[in-house]
């Protein structure tokens, strides 16, 4: 059974007609069904972000799912900074890194769902003084945002 | 939305509920939470202006690391 019901599917594909500009890819780092049942190494929301991430990218040709297996490409993502699964990684014209580490359910969905159309069009919402502090960071800054679905 | 606009800022958005060792380590009672590169951290949503000056004060203005920077 699908996990978006037929209304938010509906809406989204809405959403992503009128405001997805430019490709937008899901990276996502996840285990792969076949390996779900790994002893000592299983992953308890794999499989829910697996299908939500199918079901969002079926409803717009500007989302590509790219569906790794992190076991399998441990170096890249260790390279990428991952080493909890599931994560996602939304590339596009995003100018720094924005990830999402866990499935992506309640409130954070709808974050994600903004982020992939800010990474889509390379804009965002942040006033005209907050792009230009931003724009002039000396060094690299890891943000880490730590919610609960709700 | 700042790592959209910035090449510098890495941003993660983390459900912490699932990984137990990680609201261990960053010592998680309420979220959201916001660590800004594991020294800075605030609990509850700030205003846009305040968060960008959080950011600011870690990672904007002149190197501080390695003494002044004409030392150079």
């Amino acid at each position: 059974m699908p996990i978006l019901s037929n209304a938010d599917r509906e809406y989204l594909s809405q959403v992503f007609a009128e405001r997805l500009v430019d490709p937008v890819k899901i990276r996502l780092y996840t285990q792969k069904l076949a390996q779900l049942s790994i002893p000592g190494y299983e992953c308890m929301t794999c499989r829910e972000t697996n299908e939500l991430m199918e079901e969002v990218a079926s409803l717009s040709d500007k989302i590509e799912l790219e569906m790794l297996d992190f076991l399998q490409v441990r170096e890249q993502a260790a390279r990428e900074g991952i080493t909890e699964i599931p994560a996602i990684v939304l590339e596009g014209k995003n100018k720094g890194k924005v990830r999402f580490i866990g499935v992506p359910a309640g409130y954070e969905f709808a974050t994600l769902i903004e982020d992939m159309i800010d990474v889509s069009r390379g804009t965002t919402k942040l006033q005209p003084l907050s792009r230009e502090i931003l724009g002039k960071l000396a060094r690299p800054v890891h943000i880490q945002v730590f919610v609960t679905p709700t | 939305m700042m790592a959209v606009e910035s090449d510098k800022v890495t941003a993660d958005v983390v459900e912490v509920s699932e990984f137990p060792h990680i609201a261990q380590r960053y010592r998680i009672y309420a979220v959201p939470k916001v660590v800004i590169d594991e020294t800075l951290e605030f609990e509850g949503a700030r205003p846009e202006e305040a968060f960008i000056a959080a950011v600011e004060s870690v990672a904007g203005g002149p190197v501080e690391e390695g003494g002044s920077p004409q030392g150079e």
